[in-house]
């Protein structure tokens, strides 16, 4: 439980991120100086309040943004977002769900699972088709496979992103809350097929969310963001008996504590026109 | 506002304005750029020009009918009083294929298929379609915008083409079979006063301009609104007017060019 401690770079880790600081402008760091480690083959859970800047940091990793300082390194080679070549032969081997699937509206299921295959391969239609009906089966969506992307529910739809996800067996999957507004038999469902697709494919994963339970449940390990700072790391085991009172406070949902309830203001008096209990 | 505060919002505004400058020319650059590659895709362009094209096609023919109509009716009563009533045809013919075709047509494109392209790709970017794309190492230019403007800018003749062919048609019916002309008069006239590279080329010229300018216009657009429903909105209402702006300005220009010679 240490404030962004400075890493090395340790050849079992996936992905690094070194020190990094972000913003969207120069007011206002949304990461600093924070300090991940990824190692292989295993589940990772980033957690923390929402506007933490936990899909912040998954949109870093992909390259999509670039750090204001600092590294992410991917398999040893540093992202970089300018090098359009070098971050696409990277994105090749990285999977993202995102957090309402993202998929697209105008294919059917299968033709969304099938899309990377198209685009990335050149397989023949038969095995484009048995390769997809695979990965469906894998999410249990098999039957499912001819309907519009407008005739699944929320749940389903998570599902079919994560067959897209893995269609080409990426060696890093990225969940940006993959629990959200699901009810509790998907949330059950996606939170075993995150962990049992990691271990069949030796896949290493990355799971965003604030959902404490569902995330412990799969992680081997985590970690615990805060204001732009890493605040925990951990077994799930280490966050849960934590002493530290911000941890304490999130992991427990409780309402009082280092995080306050209210957003920072003047006092209720002076924006109602009443000081010292007098009428202004 | 004191002076120094004047310059600042000016500089500001300049500033801003020349950064949206080069962020379109570094989004034309790009889309320039994976034209080449749309064309071996073609079935993606197909696609597209079914979609924008195909469902354009009654507005446009519909509109080309009401609008042909109304000029063999206004032309009969102005060229009846000189005794030039046969020119009928030749005026109508004239006025279509040299303004009102190309003009009207790129008008409703823009508001039929424009719209459509920008709230499409508003909401796909919204849906976070784009990025998603992006993370499958995608280029969401090579795979949704340039097959759409390939598309638009080979529909946009086409339709043109239609809109005023439709109209010529519908004033045969208003001149010759409602009005009473003599149709072989109607189509010698015509046949004798279009020439095909002055009129007709120079129409089909003006439809390919205008389909690369609202094209253009509805991608890019949509491309950089807002993700958000405020921002698809107010995206496809720019869609229109920036287009319906461009394409009378550039009628301006290209009439000026083409015919306002001596």
């Amino acid at each position: 439980m240490q404030r962004s401690e400075p890493c090395t770079l340790a050849p079992d880790n996936l992905v690094q991120i070194d020190h990094v600081t972000f913003g969207y402008d120069r007011s206002r760091a949304i990461l600093s100086d924070v300090s991940l480690q990824f190692p292989r083959g295993r589940v990772i859970a980033v957690m923390g309040s929402s506007g933490g800047g936990k899909t912040t940091l998954l949109r870093l990793i992909g390259g999509l943004i670039a750090p204001s300082s600092g590294a992410i390194l991917f398999d040893g080679e540093r992202v970089d977002p300018t090098d359009a070549g070098k971050l696409f032969a990277l994105r090749r081997r990285l999977g993202m769900l995102f957090q309402f699937g993202a998929l697209f509206t105008d294919l059917t299921v299968f033709e969304n699972v099938a899309f990377p295959l198209r685009e990335h391969t050149n397989l023949p239609e038969s095995m484009i088709h048995d390769i997809v009906l695979m990965k469906l089966n894998a999410v249990g969506l098999r039957g499912a496979a001819a309907r519009g992307i407008a005739e699944v529910s929320g749940g389903m739809g998570r599902r079919i992103a994560l067959a897209r996800a893995i269609a080409l067996d990426p060696e890093l999957i990225m969940y940006d809350e993959p629990f959200a507004g699901l009810d509790p038999i998907s949330m059950a469902v996606i939170a075993n097929l995150i962990r049992r697709l990691n271990d069949a494919t030796g896949a290493t994963s990355i799971v965003v969310s604030h959902d404490v339970s569902e995330c412990f449940a799969i992680c081997d390990y985590a970690y615990l963001i805060s204001g732009g700072h890493v605040i925990a790391r951990g077994t799930p085991n280490d966050l849960l008996t934590s002493e530290n009172p911000e941890v304490h406070q999130f992991i427990h949902g409780e309402i009082d504590g280092p995080v306050p309830f209210h957003y920072p203001a003047p006092p209720i008096a002076r924006d109602l026109g009443l000081m010292n209990g007098v009428s202004q | 506002m004191n002076p120094t505060d004047l310059v600042a919002a000016l500089g500001a505004r300049s500033i801003n304005v020349l950064g949206s400058l080069g962020h379109a020319a570094a989004f034309s650059a790009a889309l320039v750029r994976h034209i080449a590659p749309a064309f071996r895709r073609f079935q993606l362009t197909v696609g597209q020009i079914h979609a924008i094209g195909n469902y354009s096609l009654v507005i446009i023919i519909t509109s080309g009918a009401a609008v042909g109509g109304v000029l063999a009716l206004q032309s009969y009563y102005s060229l009846a009083r000189y005794g030039a009533a046969d020119s009928v045809g030749l005026l109508v013919a004239l006025a279509l294929l040299r303004e009102l075709g190309p003009v009207l047509s790129a008008l409703l494109y823009a508001g039929r298929a424009g719209t459509s392209l920008t709230a499409e790709l508003g909401l796909m970017k919204a849906g976070e379609q784009l990025t998603a794309m992006e993370m499958m190492a995608v280029d969401p230019m090579g795979r949704v915008l340039a097959p759409r403007f390939v598309a638009g800018v080979i529909a946009m003749p086409i339709l043109g083409a239609v809109f005023s062919m439709s109209g010529v048609c519908s004033a045969y019916v208003v001149a010759v079979k409602l009005i009473g002309l003599d149709a072989a008069q109607f189509w010698s006239t015509m046949q004798d006063g279009v020439d095909v590279f002055e009129d007709v080329g120079n129409g089909i010229l003006k439809t390919i301009v205008f389909g690369i300018a609202t094209t253009f216009i509805a991608l890019y657009v949509g491309y950089e609104c807002k993700p958000t429903p405020e921002g698809v909105a107010r995206a496809t209402t720019s869609t229109v007017v920036v287009s319906s702006l461009a394409v009378l300005i550039l009628d301006f220009l290209l009439t000026a060019v083409m015919f306002g010679r001596p």
